[in-house]
């Protein structure tokens, strides 16, 4: 299988790849780490007439420090998102769901910013980044504007994301209890995507967020409000799929994947809140 | 488009169309057939090879992502006709049956081995998640890159011949 016929372009600047993405349009589409966006063009799912390749932009890389959280590069790579040290000690839930992340090869190649843009229900680091309470910049030729990460999932694959706009920033704000977490993830092989995933992040407000329970990767608010009220861990869990839509397919139907949220979130509750 | 990169400690250049995937680009440009296409879906990791060091499934990486990059594919672990270290040990310990998916699981391993983490046997087990064997089984291959990671602690580390 390989890809349609394409046009292809590296842009040296954030600048530059806007201009692209402006001259072109939704024709374009923006290549990152490609290991979502080159399996749907071998699949000829995705047909853009242009590649915008971000991938050599040095400021779009990398993890720096920001007013006591951390501002992620979107072109980040799953790896050293795993092996940073400033995100072992500032958002540690952050490194272990990359480090869940399909296998190694994939965690070498694909990057933060391309999971979110492409608006997976099924992404590990989507979950978390919604567990920490994430925001993302997104600039266009107008400007630039920030949302939080909840605001970004529209629905199937699906983003907020305009065609003339990249997502040119992560960011994490600071958390009381970083070390109160878990990341949990259900699946039958170990590189496949989780049939159902939690991130918790705890802390005075404890945040929880759902891996492939729905269009988009989502907060499990009754299970938050139930916590703030002081119900306990395990009855806050039995609110897991409340509201939820699971998807169904050949892995579980939409009521297995109920009650693996309940089970995974009263597991991820109880390791991660003191 | 016009492709220069670093393929097994050479400067190779070619003219490539955007979409070719960087699998292709070796086996087909290049002659370099030790690396295998499985299963097209980046899922086997028969695809894998070095980029700058670090493993990635071929099949999933477009070639002109790699322009001006450092690639080591399985025939660059032997240049001279001599085994690599890992190579020895996968003949060493029965780590093969049919053969098709060893070149991935090699170069993963390589990979792995090149982090220089201490690695037991679930460590490896977890580093090898990415690639699949039909048919020996994988007793036999995390027996050799156990054998490779011990050595690693007496004598030099594998990074020095990959």
């Amino acid at each position: 299988m390989i890809p349609a016929e394409l046009a292809y372009e590296r842009a040296d600047s954030v600048e530059h790849a806007i201009a692209l993405l402006g001259e072109h349009g939704d024709e374009a589409k923006v290549l990152a780490g490609g290991h979502s966006l080159v399996p749907l063009l071998r699949l000829r799912f995705a047909r853009p007439s242009l590649l915008v390749d971000i991938g050599r932009i040095r400021e779009l890389a990398g993890v720096s420090e920001e007013g006591g959280g951390l501002a992620i590069g979107p072109t980040t790579r799953y790896a050293d998102l795993e092996s940073s040290a400033l995100v072992a000690e500032r958002a540690p839930l952050l490194a272990a769901a990359a480090g869940e992340v399909g296998d190694p090869q994939v965690r070498h190649r694909g990057t933060v910013g391309g999971a979110l843009a492409h608006g997976d229900p099924a992404s590990d680091v989507a979950a978390a980044l919604l567990a920490l309470g994430a925001t993302v910049a997104l600039r266009g030729a107008g400007g630039e504007r920030r949302l939080p990460l909840s605001d970004l999932f529209l629905g199937f694959l699906e983003t907020a994301i305009a065609p003339d706009e990249l997502l040119v920033g992560i960011s994490v704000p600071p958390s009381a209890a970083p070390a109160e977490f878990a990341f949990e993830k259900f699946n039958r092989r170990a590189q496949d995507w989780a049939i159902v995933g939690c991130a918790v992040s705890g802390g005075p407000v404890p945040r929880v967020a759902l891996v492939n329970m729905g269009t988009t990767p989502l907060r499990a608010l009754a299970v938050e409000e139930a916590l703030a009220g002081g119900a306990s861990a395990r009855d806050a869990a039995e609110l897991a799929a409340r509201g939820a839509e699971p998807p169904e397919d050949l892995n579980g139907t939409a009521e297995y994947r109920r009650h693996l949220a309940r089970v995974l979130v009263r597991r991820a509750l109880e390791r991660a809140l003191p | 488009m016009e492709l220069r990169l670093t393929v097994n400690g050479e400067v190779v250049s070619g003219a490539v169309e955007p979409r070719t995937l960087l699998v292709h680009f070796l086996r087909g440009h290049l002659g370099l057939t030790g690396t295998k296409v499985g299963c097209d879906t980046s899922s086997c990791g028969a695809c894998t090879v070095l980029v700058d060091g670090r493993s990635a499934k071929s099949c999933t990486v477009l070639a002109v992502q790699v322009d001006g990059c450092e690639v080591t594919t399985i025939e660059g672990l032997a240049p001279d006709g001599r085994l690599h270290r890992v190579q020895e040990a996968f003949r060493e310990h029965h780590a093969l049956q049919c053969g098709y998916c060893t070149p991935g699981m090699i170069m993963a391993a390589v990979s792995l081995l090149r982090e220089g983490r201490e690695l037991d046997e679930g460590a490896v087990r977890r580093g090898l998640e990415g690639n699949l064997c039909r048919c020996t089984g994988y007793r036999g291959i995390v027996e050799a890159v156990l054998a490779v990671a011990g050595a690693t602690a007496h004598g030099p580390a594998p990074a020095d011949q990959a």
